[in-house]
């Protein structure tokens, strides 16, 4: 049950925002301009890194909804789920590029603190091909899903187990975006 | 040396902001909402939730900053030292320190958030009911404490630069707690001929 009285039957960090809209607005204005706005990481890979930060945060609404939009994203299907899941366990041993790793490795030190960010970290980045908006862009998606997971657990909020509404849900994320989804059905 | 290339002699957050102006503007508009949108929490009681969440995060520029504001927020420029005595005790033990019970069971909440959302417990928010906060009150120290949660790793983890000492936060802080969190206005030219 969640700590305050939220609106009923609304996952995640959906019922906080619609329980205080003025703070749902910038929240998810955020959450649009980073994930979907116009970036060179595509938005696979803004997903993965939501994710991965959600999973190092233990985060269960959050890693599974961002897991799926990722998957969606990539073509959807059993395999991209599979490939979801063992980034979030070990983004090191998975198939995707330098960069990505990269990257991951920067927001996994995010999500321990700021300052766990080294310059090797980010040297090895750059390495990799990864701009300074890049980088930028991925301190902050890791940021603010550590924003995000703490909003989500802090409140103890609703978290469906039915990997299909996970499914459903992203398929409207993708199609519609994060500005006004709290409201959104 | 920041991480990336940022503009220079911008202090903390603000660096970041005019490199990215696109994901500052909600960054803002949260943070004015959150610390001095309307709200039966005083703006003085959001911004030490605000400091204490960034010392417990080891961000000296936002805890230095954010503690500015609670201190100009508190009184007037000559009850300023004892303001931020008042602060610095709050961040180093809130429990002996001088502020109601309620803001006490806030800050336990926000040190739990801190740490992470499973630390919140039923008996937290309990105790914070007990001392009369509503859930409003008790849903906007989870939202302060996670927001600066964000806001802290995004100014250590491009490594901004800050100034280190506090009385370089003074004019800042009472910027922040009279004028806001909105962007800067760009500055006036002076006409050259009076």
């Amino acid at each position: 049950m969640p700590h305050i009285a939220l609106p009923e039957g609304v996952p995640g960090p959906r019922g906080p925002m619609l329980f205080r809209p003025e703070a749902a607005e910038p929240m998810s204005e955020m959450a649009e301009v980073l994930m979907r706005g116009p970036s060179t990481l595509t938005l696979a890979e803004r997903e993965l890194i939501g994710t991965y930060v959600s999973a190092e945060n233990d985060c269960r609404y959050c890693q599974t909804i961002h897991g799926a939009v990722a998957a969606h994203y990539l073509g959807g299907g059993e395999e991209k789920e599979a490939l979801v899941h063992q980034i979030k366990c070990n983004p090191a041993a998975a198939p995707i590029s330098a960069k990505l790793k990269a990257l991951l490795n920067i927001a996994g030190h995010v999500q321990l603190g700021g300052k766990h960010v080294t310059a090797e970290d980010i040297a090895q980045a750059r390495a990799e091909g990864a701009t300074d908006l890049e980088i930028h862009d991925t301190v902050l998606i890791a940021a603010n899903f550590c924003m995000m997971n703490r909003y989500v657990d802090g409140l103890a909020t609703w978290t469906p187990d039915d990997p299909d509404f996970y499914r459903q849900r992203a398929a409207s994320l993708a199609q519609h975006g994060y500005a006004g989804s709290a409201s959104r059905t | 040396m920041a991480h990336i290339t940022l503009p220079e002699g911008l202090p903390g957050i603000t660096g970041p902001f005019a490199f990215r102006p696109e994901t500052a503007k909600p960054m803002r508009a949260l943070a004015e909402f959150l610390l001095r949108g309307p709200n039966t929490l005083s703006s003085a009681d959001r911004e030490i939730i605000a400091t204490y969440t960034s010392s417990q995060n080891d961000c000296h520029f936002c805890q230095t900053s954010h503690g500015a504001a609670a201190a100009h927020h508190l009184g007037t420029e000559s009850e300023l030292p004892v303001n931020f005595a008042l602060i610095a005790e709050i961040k180093r033990d809130f429990e002996s320190a001088p502020i109601s019970p309620k803001l006490k069971a806030l800050l336990n909440i926000a040190g739990h958030v801190q740490q992470g959302g499973k630390r919140v417990t039923t008996e937290d928010v309990a105790c914070a009911r007990g001392e009369g906060a509503t859930d409003t009150e008790i849903h906007d120290t989870v939202l302060i404490a996670a927001a600066f949660c964000m806001y802290n790793r995004y100014v250590d983890g491009l490594a901004t630069w800050a100034p280190l000492e506090q009385d370089a936060y003074i004019p800042m802080g009472a910027r922040m707690a009279h004028q806001g969190y909105a962007a800067a206005p760009t500055p006036v030219q002076e006409p050259v001929n009076a």
